[in-house]
């Protein structure tokens, strides 16, 4: 049983490996956010008193590029609808929850993948990690964040047939979620109508976790930790069932 | 054993919307026998397949599968069945072996069998020398043998064919037909195919289905087929049965009916 999920992961996987330019291209976003924003506003912010701004955005960062990368992975649904090799999977003898799983593990492993590139890549332009013991809780979180969201993009994605709605769908949900999670700015002084909004936002608990891990926290990485396990096993649960419905 | 209906299909319907694909047929399929669905394109051949094969829910009717139902009992079916689609299903993205191994893996089979039966294949398939391309590299012909290579694989009760030689040259279209009427000698595996092309049903088929406009109009061997109309050839036949030739306008008209559901269906 196993086989079918480690199978399907690794297709993933070979997929990413052998599509370089979607790696790069996937790269340059956040790179630019790392250097217009870390720089741009980095004066202020430490004018500000707040320290260095590089050193608080970096983590917010990964967390950006990890919530794109998974979001998006759910196109591949589509295009498997579109390309055919969904009814290869779906005519099989195989549970379709084995086939969900399989997909979500290696979304999530690529969407991590290119987390890890951009936190290495954050370090050369000027994040440091103090305390190396603190990256494994760090990577956890990183790999929370990509499950959540390779499972909510799967999930949507399942319900559509449309390859030009995706993107758009898409977009309209990660832009909020990205702005309004504390990955660029500091929760605790914000106005409390935007604290109330960051607080039901499920990446503010990944972002804060990643942060905490590396830097400080606004949470508790235990509340960080729970949220997000919550989370995933909801849109787990959702997502498997709309695609357990997918007709072709 | 001898005349065990393997499948068995009782009044079945299937709508899209108000579009009716499938209106009303019944049939059966026996144990270890070769069955045409002979018809032209849109008369709702694949929309069979795809309710036989689990793939869409009938609106109404009763289907046994190899005695399961393909709407209760999925794994049942699909542990029954291989199958070979009208429109490509690979992953373009892997290599010709990848697809076959995925193929294994997913339909469990060892990987010594898997591995061995993978070699065959495509050796007969003539994709040997080029197993370890990609296949978006292919062309059209390449990914189509790969598709049959990869439907044999798991050497299935069941074989659907669904318009299985449709852009084959003569000559590898032969060369699939002896393998697969070999594989159904020898392992009793039952055979079920469509096609629009007369030759190939009068050829392979122990008993052909002609199927138009969502409804099946006569059973029967091809020289029952024959017989009963008082014609020379299968093709004269068809043309007594339906009232006309297997690909003309009418048909065509219908396909378009399709195709503008599937433009704009999804978008209402």
């Amino acid at each position: 049983m196993n086989s079918i999920i480690y199978i399907m992961w690794l297709r993933q996987l070979k997929r990413y490996w052998r599509s370089k330019a979607r790696m790069i291209g996937t790269l340059g976003q956040p790179i630019l956010f790392l250097v217009a924003l870390g720089f741009g506003l980095g004066a202020v912010f430490q004018q500000a008193g707040q320290g260095s701004y590089i050193e608080f955005l970096a983590p917010g960062i990964v967390a950006m590029s990890i919530l794109f990368t998974a979001m998006f992975n759910g196109i591949e649904v589509i295009w498997d609808r579109q390309f055919g090799f969904l009814k290869e999977t779906l005519a099989a003898p195989v549970s379709r929850t084995k086939i969900m799983i399989g997909r979500t593990l290696g979304g999530a492993t690529v969407a991590f993948l290119q987390g890890v590139l951009v936190l290495i890549i954050s370090l050369f332009l000027g994040f440091h990690i103090t305390n190396f013991i603190d990256v494994p809780i760090a990577l956890i979180f990183m790999f929370l964040i990509a499950l959540l969201f390779t499972a909510l993009g799967t999930a949507i994605a399942s319900l559509l047939k449309d390859m030009n709605a995706f993107p758009l769908i898409i977009n309209f949900i990660i832009m909020p979620l990205f702005f309004l999670s504390g990955a660029l700015f500091p929760v605790n002084n914000a106005p409390n109508f935007l604290k109330i909004i960051i607080r039901i936002n499920p990446l503010s608990y990944g972002v804060d976790g990643v942060r905490g891990a590396l830097t400080t926290s606004s949470f508790g990485l235990l509340l960080d930790f729970l949220v997000m396990i919550s989370c995933i096993i909801v849109v787990n649960l959702i997502g498997s069932y709309f695609f357990s419905k997918i007709e072709v | 054993m001898e005349n065990k209906n393997i499948i068995k299909v009782k009044n079945l319907v299937k709508k899209f919307k108000d579009f009716t694909a499938v209106n009303n047929i019944s049939f059966h399929v026996k144990e270890g026998e070769i069955f045409a669905f002979l018809g032209p394109n849109g008369a709702g051949k694949t929309t069979t397949i795809k309710t036989l094969t689990t793939l869409l829910h009938p609106t109404s009717g009763e289907i046994k599968v190899n005695n399961y139902s393909p709407v209760n009992q999925q794994d049942e079916v699909r542990h029954s069945f291989g199958i070979v689609f009208q429109d490509p299903s690979l992953d373009d993205e892997l290599t010709a072996y990848e697809n076959m191994e995925f193929h294994g893996v997913f339909y469990n089979i060892k990987k010594e069998i898997r591995e061995k039966r993978i070699k065959e294949l495509l050796k007969f398939v003539e994709l040997w020398d080029r197993k370890s391309e990609q296949v978006k590299t292919f062309s059209g012909g390449m990914k189509r043998r790969l598709e049959i290579a990869r439907g044999l694989l798991h050497h299935p009760k069941i074989l659907f064919l669904d318009e299985p030689t449709l852009g084959l040259d003569p000559q590898t279209r032969n060369h699939m037909w002896q393998y697969v009427l070999k594989l159904a000698k020898d392992e009793k595996m039952t055979v079920f195919f469509t096609t629009h092309y007369l030759e190939e049903a009068e050829k392979v088929a122990d008993r052909i289905a002609i199927i138009d406009h969502g409804k099946i109009v006569k059973v029967g061997s091809s020289k029952e087929l024959k017989k009963s109309t008082k014609s020379k050839s299968l093709e004269e036949a068809f043309l007594k049965i339906t009232g006309h030739e297997i690909r003309d306008e009418k048909a065509s008209s219908i396909e378009g009916l399709r195709t503008r559901r599937k433009i704009w269906g999804g978008r209402r």
